[in-house]
């Protein structure tokens, strides 16, 4: 009972209690924040009670550890007023807080965490679309990029075999640029390919881009005039489990013995897999793909890798195409932005903080 | 050993894939084959009972969110490619696909390879706290910067940038060559399970 006494007379409430809506975010959530009890470090917690306009009187809806000095209240109705209180908690002992401001929560329509997201796209976007503008009018250069200088020769090499081309467009769906990146590489294959009259074989892992894939190939055979030579069961799906797409692809390595694979795109665990059993069969492989850890195992295992951006390059490469090529200058001179950016950002925070302060 | 059929049957079939380290045999085939089929018919029934069933039939059966039924039209269309005159209709689900991949990756590609990592890699005071962790800094700085010039593609590699561009594939292979032992790590480890499960779980030799 003493200690009791003592406690509630020792035990101080937050001060400062103060509600708003949760910034940045679809709606539903207010965030409260309080100045921490100068009782803190005997405390158990905080207990945070709350009441609606609707509701006459506060409930608990949280509880946060000493030390703490905010809370997320995430089930909120938007628009309606809610009042909230903080208690200072020791075993049984609560003491509350003076009740806070009304708050409401809403949505936002703008995420301003995310500005600079948006003005990057906007810079990049203004320098590729500059020299897509430029490449119409003249012809831009592009550095020889060796495994894909090697493309020619494998589809060569393919149709003097009379042996299929083998082309593995990674383990990732739309949404993922290397997805997109391969795409428009097996786009460029396919136009060779087509020209060779050589087989053609693309076993897919995702539903989406098995179809995206077909459509492509079909557009490539057309494209250079032979629609004819298009064989619809040349791009297929397998399954979407990822070692199952590898134990069938492997299988297919070693009983079509194709004379050239494409690894183009995101892989995972399966990449050496596939480059190991590929490398077996005697074909010359190519891989490409942004997965760093997956990098080392196509460098060691194929005849050329394209690394990281080098995929994302490969389409512009191949084609020469004036949209692919400008966008390729527009890219590297993004790079150029974020070298300088990176060069004055941390020499004037050195200075900033060496010398000024 | 083990009595449990299941563990018979799982150890048989690591086995048959095992198989293929010799060569291709029928006995690789055979689970090679069992193993596309059983992913995707698992692949249906999961798409079927997680996703159409509770995301569309079951809202749009009792009446609520009835805008999904265009969404799910738009779907469907993929399957027109079946039908050789309305083909040409798969190009409109294909489009909202490809659109959407593009909107949703270049934010993300922006912020996480472009933000994120530029904020990592600027020099700041707290850099500079010991000589460790500075000359660590002002090499990831370099590295940094040298590996993005080995990218430029549309400018010929001469002069200094030459030099820059070698800089920077050795930062690449000696990132590489550190991934390669941490991932072999990782793959040996995949390798000890399934042998743990032929020796303990299935033959009883191991403890």
């Amino acid at each position: 009972m003493f200690l009791f006494f003592l406690f509630t007379f020792v035990i101080e409430p937050p001060k400062n209690v103060k509600a708003f809506d949760n910034p940045n975010d679809g709606g539903n959530k207010i965030l409260i924040t309080w100045e921490i009890s100068p009782s803190d470090s005997i405390l158990d917690g905080y207990e945070i009670l709350r009441r609606s306009e609707k509701e006459e009187c506060f409930y608990k809806i949280g509880f946060v550890g000493q030390g703490r000095n905010s809370f997320l209240d995430e089930k909120t109705e938007d628009k309606i007023n809610y009042y909230y209180q903080v208690a200072s908690v020791k075993d049984t002992i609560k003491v509350l807080s003076a009740i806070s401001n009304p708050a409401q929560s809403y949505p936002q329509w703008f995420h301003r965490g995310k500005l600079i997201i948006l003005l990057t796209f906007f810079v990049f976007g203004f320098l590729i679309l500059y020299f897509i503008k430029r490449a119409r009018k003249i012809e831009l250069f592009i550095r020889r990029i060796a495994g894909l200088s090697a493309v020619e020769e494998a589809v060569g090499r393919a149709t003097e075999m009379g042996k299929p081309v083998l082309f593995v467009p990674g383990l990732t769906g739309m949404s993922d640029v290397a997805t997109i990146a391969a795409l428009n590489i097996l786009s460029e294959v396919a136009k060779k390919i087509a020209q060779y009259d050589v087989k053609l074989i693309v076993p897919n892992n995702d539903p989406i881009v098995y179809t995206v894939a077909r459509e492509i190939v079909k557009e490539a055979y057309t494209s250079v005039g032979r629609p004819d030579a298009f064989n619809p069961d040349s791009v297929f799906y397998l399954t979407d489990s990822q070692f199952a797409y590898a134990a069938g692809v492997d299988g297919i390595m070693v009983r079509e013995k194709p004379a050239t694979n494409f690894f183009c795109g995101y892989f995972y665990a399966e990449s050496l897999i596939l480059a190991e059993t590929g490398a077996q069969t005697g074909a010359i492989q190519i891989a490409a793909t942004d997965s760093i850890t997956q990098l080392p195992f196509f460098i060691v295992a194929c005849d050329y890798t394209l690394i990281g951006e080098e995929l994302y390059a490969a389409s512009a490469y191949l084609s020469k195409e004036p949209i692919l090529l400008g966008s390729l200058k527009g890219q590297d001179y993004g790079k150029l932005l974020i070298i300088i950016a990176l060069i004055l950002l941390s020499v004037s925070s050195l200075i900033f903080n060496f010398i000024i302060k | 050993m083990s009595t449990d059929i299941w563990v018979w049957i799982a150890a048989i079939l690591t086995l048959g894939i095992f198989s293929f380290l010799y060569k291709d045999n029928p006995f690789y085939r055979f689970c090679e084959h069992l193993f596309v089929g059983i992913t995707n018919g698992y692949a249906i029934t999961f798409y079927w009972h997680r996703i159409l069933v509770p995301s569309l039939i079951k809202p749009v059966s009792q009446g609520e969110k009835l805008y999904l039924l265009i969404f799910a039209f738009i779907g469907a269309l993929y399957f027109t490619r079946f039908i050789p005159r309305l083909s040409w209709l798969v190009r409109i689900p294909i489009a909202f696909v490809l659109g959407y991949g593009a909107g949703a990756a270049i934010p993300r590609t922006i912020e996480t390879s472009i933000i994120e990592q530029a904020k990592a890699t600027i020099l700041q005071r707290s850099n500079f706290l010991n000589l460790f962790d500075a000359i660590s800094s002002i090499i990831i700085f370099f590295g940094v910067i040298a590996t993005i010039i080995y990218f430029f593609f549309s400018t010929e590699r001469k002069g200094i940038l030459k030099h820059l561009a070698y800089s920077g594939i050795i930062f690449i292979m000696l990132g590489f060559g550190a991934s390669f032992g941490y991932t072999v790590m990782a793959r040996i480890s995949l390798l000890i399970g399934r042998l743990t499960f032929l020796l303990r779980d299935w033959l009883g030799i191991i403890k």
